[in-house]
C-alpha cells in the first residue's frame, strides 16, 4: 500500500468527498491559491474552483456562522480555521448556535458541518497559536470532537465527520501533518466513537491523544527493552468516547496512564480517569491512575521552554515505571 | 383598487386585510403572553414586540413562500408573519410537546425550519451569519430564495454584524438585513450607543444600500424591504433596511422602564401601526368599520383558542430530556 502524509490524507479525504458530493465545500482564510496556512488545501482551488474552495475575509465569527447557516439549509460545509486558538472568535457560533440548534428546535433542523483546525505546540508559534483547547469543545453537548493521530485515521475519520449530520470539531495536530502511514486510495470511513489499540500490551494501559500517541508509542518501545509491555490506546474521538475499549484494557493491565498535550488542569484526561474510576475497571486497578498533561502555563516561545511545557517521552517512561513501582 | 401608496405590484388588494389580521394576531399574542407571565402561568422570560407589528408584517409580506428568515429574541411577530400556527407557538411557551420545539426551546428559540423560519435567537447578533450562510446555500444551489435577517439597533454594535454584512456584500449574497430600531438595547438608548444617527448609514461602509423606513407604517416597510428583496433576488447583493419603531413594553418581563419617560411612550403609542393601517384601509374604502372589528375579533379568538390548545397539550416526559441532541 502507498504511504501518505497526514496532511495529504486530510486533503485526499476532502477531495474525494467533493468529487462525489456537490453539497460539500470548504471555506476559510487563505485556502485558495495560497493553499491554507499549512498547505492542506493546496491545489484544490485549481480542481474545484473558487465557488467550492471559498476564500474568506479574516472574519472567524462570520465564517463559522455562515457554515452553520449553510449547513442548516442543506449544504455540508467544511470550515478551515487557520489555528485552533482562533476558535475563541468562532465560539458563539459553535457553542451557542451549531451545538444547540437541533435540540432547541425540538429535533428539527440539523447542522452537518466540520470545523477543521490545526492545534498543538511544537512550531515555535508561542502562546496564541499553539494551544490544545479540545476539552472546551468536548464539554458542550451537541458537538462531536475528533482528534486523529495518524494519516490512516485522519482520512477515515474525516470521511465519517463529513458524512455526520452533526457539527464536528476536527483537530489536526500540526506535528502530525508530516507523519506518514499506509493509506488506502479508495474512500473509507472510521466510525466516530471507536478507539484504536495502537499497541498491545499487558502491564499498563496508556490512553493518549494526537501527538501524544506517537510519544507514548516511543516510550512503549523503549520500555519493551526492559520487559515492560505497554498497551497504547488512541480514543481518536473524544465525543463520542469509546469507553468500552478503555475499560477492557484497564481490566487487563490493571494500570492506567492518560497523556495529552492540553493543559492537565481541567483537561480531557480527567474525564477518562473518572470514567475508569466510576467503572467496573476500578476494582482491577493495582495503582493510582496517573494523568500527564501540559503544565498550566501559556505555551512559551523559547524552544526549550516550549518542550518543557508538555509531556515528553521521558515523562511517559517515568510515569509508567512509577505506576509499576519500578523507579 | 385605489392607489394608496406606491405599493410593490406583488401586493394585491386582498392581502391588505390579511396584514391587518396578522398584526392583530401579534398584538393579542403578545398581550396574552404578557398577562400569563405577570400571573406566573408561564415561566422563563420573554421579549414582546407590541408596537413593532408593522416591521415584521410589512417585511415578510413582500416575500415568497420559499424565502427564509432569521429572527431575534423578540421574535414572536416574525414567526406569526412567516405563517406560524399560533397554537403551536403558545404551546411552546407553555412548554408542551405540541410546541414548535416540543417545549425545549421556549420563547427565544421558536423555529420552523421547513417553512423557512430558521429560528429566533437568544444571542444578540446571533442570526447575522446564519442568515448569510442560508443565503450562500441559495446562491450555491441556485435556489432563488432570499433571506431576511431581522436584528435590533443594539445588535448592530456586535462584531458579528460587521463581519457578516461585509461577507454578504463581497459575495453578493441574497440577504436583506432588517434593523428594527426600537430605540433601546435593553436599557441602552441607541443614540448613546452609536455615533451615527441611523444604523442604515453603516451600509455605506460595506458598499451596499442602506435605507430608513417608517417602521410603524406597514406600507413604507413593504416598499423599502420590497426593493431590497428584488435586488437580492436579482443577484445584486445585500441591503440594510432600518425600520424606526418602538417597543411599547419593557425589554423583558422584569423591566421597570426607568430609562425612558412615560411621555415618550405616549408619543409612540399615538403612532400605533395597527390603528394606522386600519384607518387607511377604511378611509380608502377597502374595509368597513364592521369588517375591521370582525378581523380584530377573529384574531382575539384565535389567540384565546391557542391558549386552550396549549393548556390541553401534553407535557414532555423525562424520557424526552435526552432526545434530539444529535441528528
Amino acid at each position: 500500500m502507498r504511504e501518505l502524509t497526514y496532511l495529504e490524507a486530510v486533503k485526499e479525504a476532502m477531495s474525494q468527498e467533493m468529487r462525489q458530493n456537490e453539497d460539500v465545500f470548504i471555506l476559510g482564510e487563505d485556502i485558495g491559491v495560497y493553499g491554507g496556512a499549512f498547505g492542506v488545501t493546496r491545489g484544490m482551488i485549481e480542481e474545484f474552483g473558487p465557488e467550492r474552495i471559498r476564500n474568506t475575509p479574516i472574519s472567524e465569527a462570520a465564517i463559522s456562522g455562515t457554515a452553520v447557516g449553510a449547513a442548516l439549509t442543506g449544504m455540508r460545509p467544511i470550515l478551515e480555521l487557520q489555528f485552533s486558538d482562533f476558535i475563541t472568535i468562532a465560539m458563539d457560533n459553535m457553542v451557542n448556535q451549531a451545538a444547540k440548534i437541533r435540540y432547541m428546535y425540538g429535533g428539527k433542523g440539523k447542522v452537518p458541518m466540520v470545523l477543521r483546525t490545526p492545534s498543538g505546540s511544537g512550531t515555535g508559534a508561542a502562546a496564541q497559536h499553539s494551544q490544545s483547547l479540545e476539552a472546551w469543545m468536548a464539554h458542550v453537548p451537541g458537538l462531536k470532537v475528533v482528534q486523529p493521530s495518524t494519516a490512516y485515521d485522519a482520512k477515515g475519520l474525516l470521511k465519517a465527520a463529513i458524512d455526520d449530520d452533526n457539527p464536528v470539531i476536527f483537530y489536526e495536530h500540526k506535528l502530525c501533518y508530516k507523519t506518514k502511514s499506509d493509506v488506502p486510495e479508495e474512500q473509507y470511513s472510521i466510525p466516530l466513537g471507536k478507539a484504536d489499540v495502537k499497541r498491545q500490551g499487558t502491564d499498563v494501559t496508556i490512553v493518549a491523544t494526537a501527538i501524544m500517541v506517537h510519544k507514548s508509542l516511543e516510550a512503549a518501545a523503549e520500555l519493551e527493552k526492559e520487559g515492560i509491555h505497554v498497551e497504547v490506546i488512541d480514543p481518536r474521538t473524544l465525543v463520542p468516547l469509546d469507553t468500552e475499549t478503555i475499560i477492557q484494557s484497564v481490566k487487563k493491565t490493571s494500570r492506567l496512564i492518560v497523556v495529552h498535550e492540553a493543559v492537565k488542569r481541567g483537561g480531557f484526561g480527567g474525564e477518562i480517569a473518572s470514567t475508569i474510576a466510576e467503572s467496573e475497571a476500578f476494582d482491577y486497578l493495582d495503582a493510582p491512575i496517573k494523568r500527564l498533561g501540559g503544565k498550566a502555563v501559556p505555551i512559551p516561545y523559547n524552544p526549550e521552554l516550549e518542550k518543557a511545557a508538555i509531556p515528553t517521552v521521558d515523562d511517559i517512561v517515568a510515569a509508567v515505571k512509577e505506576t509499576l513501582n519500578r523507579l | 383598487m385605489t392607489q394608496l401608496v406606491n405599493l410593490p405590484p406583488r401586493v394585491k388588494e386582498t392581502d391588505l386585510t390579511g396584514l391587518l389580521k396578522q398584526m392583530w394576531l401579534i398584538r393579542y399574542f403578545e398581550e396574552k403572553v404578557d398577562e400569563f407571565f405577570a400571573k406566573g402561568m408561564i415561566h422563563g422570560t420573554t421579549h414582546l414586540a407590541v408596537g413593532q407589528e408593522a416591521s415584521a408584517v410589512g417585511s415578510i409580506a413582500v416575500l415568497e413562500d420559499r424565502d427564509k428568515i432569521t429572527s431575534t429574541h423578540r421574535g414572536h411577530g416574525h414567526c406569526i408573519a412567516k405563517g406560524a400556527e399560533v397554537n403551536r407557538m403558545m404551546a411552546e411557551l407553555f412548554g408542551r410537546t405540541t410546541g414548535y420545539c416540543k417545549g425545549k426551546g421556549g420563547s427565544m428559540h421558536i423555529a420552523d425550519v421547513e417553512k423557512g423560519n430558521l429560528g429566533a435567537n437568544g444571542i444578540v447578533g446571533g442570526g447575522f451569519s446564519i442568515a448569510t450562510g442560508a443565503a450562500l446555500t441559495s446562491q450555491m444551489k441556485k435556489q432563488g430564495y432570499v433571506v431576511l435577517c431581522f436584528f435590533g439597533d443594539g445588535a448592530s454594535n456586535e462584531g458579528s454584524f460587521h463581519e457578516a454584512v461585509n461577507l454578504a456584500s463581497i459575495w453578493k449574497l441574497p440577504v436583506v438585513f432588517i434593523c428594527e430600531n426600537n430605540q433601546y438595547g435593553m436599557s441602552g438608548p441607541a443614540k448613546e450607543m452609536m455615533n451615527v444617527e441611523d444604523v442604515a448609514q453603516r451600509a455605506e461602509a460595506y458598499g451596499i444600500s442602506g435605507k430608513v423606513v417608517d417602521g410603524n407604517d406597514v406600507f413604507d416597510v413593504m416598499n423599502g424591504v420590497g426593493e431590497a428583496v428584488d435586488r437580492a433576488r436579482n443577484g445584486e447583493g445585500p441591503s440594510i433596511v432600518e425600520a424606526k419603531t418602538y417597543r411599547w413594553k419593557g425589554h423583558s418581563k422584569s423591566d421597570a422602564k426607568k430609562y425612558r419617560t412615560r411621555e415618550e411612550e405616549q408619543e409612540w403609542r399615538a403612532k400605533d401601526p395597527i390603528a394606522r393601517l386600519r384607518d387607511v384601509l377604511i378611509e380608502k374604502g377597502l374595509l368597513t368599520e364592521e369588517a375591521a372589528d370582525e378581523i380584530k375579533a377573529e384574531a382575539k379568538k384565535e389567540i384565546e383558542d391557542s391558549v386552550e390548545f396549549a393548556k390541553d397539550s401534553p407535557m414532555p416526559t423525562i424520557d424526552d430530556l435526552m432526545e434530539d441532541i444529535y441528528a
